[in-house]
């Protein structure tokens, strides 16, 4: 990092979108100057704790299975989103997934085939070897390769803008300010969801109760400084990604393994020991994105899922050991729920199982009848001890409110003009594509979308 | 035969606690056996660790790849945590369990062996030898060794020693086999032993997933690989040259030294070549090993045992020079003195990586014909 100078590309943020202008750009001959907020451990922001990306595919394809055209991935996402997406630019995404791999293994991506217990993802997503702090390493590797220089412990705190022009970053390195021109910046910064003040604003004294399951240096710094210069901002501050994960995780950077993947498997219940939501709705894949919601919205955003020895074994071990009692009474004193009334819960659930043949594998016929709310599949009576509960807690994976771009990756004013030198690009204007919901490996297909095409348009930018 | 002292309860329960974080992971289940293996198991018994880290082949990938690796307040630090475990395994294992001291001060007791050996052997030779015939320049002609000494003593002491070796490195199989709960029987299964040895010989599971290992750094290269490759089939050569000897010896009456261009000297040259290049990459890669990943125990204990061989081969090829001059005599004795404390300490050091790893790979192979419970999407 060098004051002095004037970089022709400046990339503020070190996650995969991040790396995907830097490489770009460089590439295109440009001088690159990367700013991460985190330590060289910690580099890489929420990209470290991804897996795949959901590709796009007229036909079996290395790693995928089978076809995922461009029209069923684009309901898909309508399916989840509601609408709250861009259609040129969702469909711009879509469309690049499915030649981004041979790109992606050029500069030291690999693939693997899906995890074990990700099956059903084998047709849409694409898993990256060694998880996404492979992926991470390898696009420094290349990046170093290439000459673009890397500051770590780097953070933004104050953007020049004149005239709609961005002319420097104000930026902290070991308590020292400094201010790094540069012809174009790239914001591929991320979301805010590591700003618990931020998230209390937008969520109300329940974000004190929430995990954030990524990095803690996602501040939205970047994000607060371009909203408060005028861009034109995407999504709701209280949209995100959230998954209801084990209550016993750290605070921030959990990641994948604080997973609880037995809600279908049982019943879930509340502070005060009442069922509140069908645990069986759906496979879990596609509800679990849902529970997060769900648990936030219960008292001291706090629940508990309960199975018994039958289901033990059936979904992926957390990491987590459950809390474990020979009596539905007992589990309760141990969880420091009322006895009596988790015991009429669970009689009253027993009671209303019908009869059918349990198959965790499709939607089955075992139902409740009589009971609400119901369980739609997978109701077996919770009879066999010893019983297991996973505390439960919203868990925060990213947030929506972003920046709005247009097909240059330019980051738009309120007056829908384009910032000439401003892109963005990853978490930062995910909100764009991804308004509301979630499926797997879309963050991955923005932020390597985005962020090339950033780093070419800024590239373009600089040669005039 | 007694089972060896467990492995320490603390080691056992960290183990335990890395494993279950592994286990709700299984981002790193492309680049080796152990994570596989890993996702078949629920919970960890010490068992299951000690199968579980002579699995692992110590490549480093997956630490490079952690998301939960130190810093992180999980501290995963999986190889390192199965490189120690591995480590007391030696220990557990060996036989007679008496020698399991061997493994605490691994790099001192064969440097000892060996300075013992050669001591031993020289006294020997000076004491017994008419200093004329010991430091006679030697004809090539047959017969020349055994002029020094006597082909009968070679032998025995060698054969003799041999046995015992392979008795201790079996019983050491044995008990490793009896942790893992496997039956005797499912030792011959073929197709397990045939994906087993196919395995050991392409080193499959040092190719990081295909880019090679993050070995010495975390950048992927397939630099240990090849003076693993070096190595284990220069080892191989040389044995294969004994073996050709001791047929030409026995079964057709023809006696050492033998031409240049015969078939054990062209073995044991092409192996001692072997043995000279890949024990000496292989410690120049571990010098720079990133210190995150290795234990001091394990680095004494690697070192001498790759020391060990790169004297071997020296010795050896440094007598097949100089053996019509007046100091083949010295040199035969020198060379005999390694190769006896090399197969000395076979069962009490690094040598053992190779009879635990395959055992391992063979127990991962038995167990992937076995259907895995079957689990909910996640």
């Amino acid at each position: 990092m060098d004051a002095a100078r004037t970089y022709d590309v400046l990339v503020l943020g070190g996650g995969n979108a991040a790396l995907c202008a830097a490489i770009e750009a460089a590439q295109a001959g440009r001088s690159v100057l990367v700013l991460e907020a985190a330590p060289k451990h910690f580099r890489g922001g929420n990209s470290r704790h991804t897996r795949n990306l959901r590709c796009m595919h007229d036909a079996p394809a290395d790693v995928l299975s089978d076809a995922y055209p461009e029209d069923e991935y684009w309901q898909d996402l309508v399916k989840v989103t509601g609408g709250q997406t861009n259609e040129p630019l969702a469909r711009m995404t879509i469309r690049h997934t499915a030649t981004c791999r041979e790109w992606m293994s050029r500069h030291g991506v690999r693939f693997q085939p899906p995890l074990g217990g990700t099956l059903q993802l084998a047709r849409t997503n694409a898993f990256f070897l060694g998880g996404g702090k492979a992926l991470i390493n390898a696009y420094y590797r290349t990046a170093e390769r290439l000459g673009v220089e890397i500051a770590y412990d780097t953070e933004v705190a104050d953007l020049n803008i004149c005239d709609g022009e961005f002319t420097s970053a104000v930026v902290m390195h070991q308590g020292a300010q400094h201010e790094i021109g540069a012809k174009t910046v790239v914001a591929a910064a991320g979301g805010f969801e590591s700003n618990l003040a931020w998230l209390r604003k937008a969520w109300g004294p329940a974000a004190d109760n929430f995990l954030i399951r990524g990095t803690p240096y996602n501040m939205g710094r970047v994000l607060k400084v371009l909203l408060d210069r005028g861009a034109k901002s995407v999504g709701d501050p209280a949209q995100g990604h959230y998954v209801a994960i084990d209550a016993r995780s750290p605070k921030f950077d959990g990641g994948i393994c604080t997973r609880v993947d037995c809600v279908s498997l049982g019943i879930v219940v509340n502070r005060d020991a009442q069922r509140f939501d069908d645990e069986g709705l759906d496979f879990w894949p596609k509800r679990y994105a849902i529970w997060g919601r769900l648990v936030a919205a219960q008292p001291d955003q706090i629940a508990y899922s309960i199975i018994d020895a039958k289901a033990m074994g059936q979904f992926i071990p957390p990491m987590f050991p459950p809390i474990k009692a020979g009596s539905i009474s007992e589990l309760a004193s141990a969880l420091a729920l009322d006895p009596a009334i988790l015991e009429s819960t669970v009689m009253q659930f027993n009671r209303a199982v019908g009869p059918g043949s349990f198959d965790h594998t499709r939607l089955d016929d075992c139902a409740t009848a009589g009971l609400s709310p119901p369980k739609s599949h997978w109701a077996r009576p919770l009879d066999t001890p010893p019983f297991f509960a996973y505390p439960l807690r919203p868990g925060i994976t990213f947030t929506y409110l972003g920046v709005a771009v247009n097909e240059r990756a330019q980051m738009l004013w309120q007056d829908d003009t384009a910032a000439s030198n401003i892109f963005a690009a990853g978490e930062i204007m995910a909100g764009n594509v991804l308004g509301k919901g979630y499926i797997a490996g879309i963050g991955m297909a923005i932020g390597t979308a985005f962020g090339r095409l950033a780093g070419k348009e800024a590239a373009r930018h600089v040669a005039g | 035969m007694s089972q060896g002292r467990s492995i320490p309860v603390a080691l056992v329960e960290e183990g335990q606690r890395m494993a279950s974080i592994c286990n709700a992971c299984r981002y790193c289940e492309g680049f080796c056996a152990v994570f596989p293996a890993v996702e078949r198991r629920l919970t960890f018994a010490e068992g299951d660790l000690a199968y579980l880290a002579n699995l692992c082949h110590d490549c480093g990938s997956c630490y490079y790849a952690c998301q939960y690796a130190p810093p992180h307040e999980f501290q995963v630090n999986f190889p390192k945590m199965l490189a120690d475990i591995r480590m007391e395994t030696y220990r557990k294992y060996a036989w007679p369990g008496a020698l399991d001291a061997a493994f605490a001060r691994n790099a001192i007791v064969v440097s000892l062996i060996t300075a013992a050996s050669l001591a031993l052997l020289l006294c020997t030779m000076f004491l017994l030898i008419d200093p004329t015939v010991l430091f006679a320049a030697h004809a090539d002609s047959a017969g020349a060794f055994y002029a020094v000494i006597s082909h009968r003593t070679m032998a025995w002491t060698f054969g003799l020693v041999f046995l015992l070796v392979v008795a201790a490195l079996a019983a050491g199989f044995v008990r490793f086999w009896r942790d893992t709960e496997e039956n005797a029987g499912a030792l011959f299964s073929p197709g397990p032993l045939g994906h087993s040895v196919s395995d050991v010989l392409q080193l499959r599971y040092l190719a990081g997933g295909g880019d090679g290992c993050t070995y010495p750094d975390e950048t992927p290269s397939h630099a240990r690989r090849g003076f693993h490759h070096i190595t284990f089939y220069g080892f191989m050569l040389c044995f294969a040259a004994t073996c050709v000897a001791t047929i030409y010896h026995y079964g057709f009456g023809w006696e050492a030294p033998y031409a240049f261009s015969s078939l054990p000297v062209l073995l044991g040259t092409a192996g001692g070549m072997g043995l000279l290049i890949g024990p000496a990459g292989l410690l120049w890669l571990k010098a720079k090993r990133d210190p995150v990943l290795t234990g001091t125990k394990q680095n004494g204990m690697d070192a001498g045992f790759l020391t060990l061989l790169w004297l071997s081969g020296a010795s050896g090829l440094l007598l097949l020079a100089l053996r019509e001059s007046s100091a083949m005599g010295i040199l035969l004795g020198i060379h005999l003195a390694i190769i006896m404390a090399l197969f000395v300490t076979l069962p009490y050091g690094k040598f053992v990586h190779a009879v635990y790893r395959f055992a391992a790979l063979l127990r991962f192979h038995l167990e992937r014909e076995r259907a895995v419970p079957e689990i909910s999407p996640e």
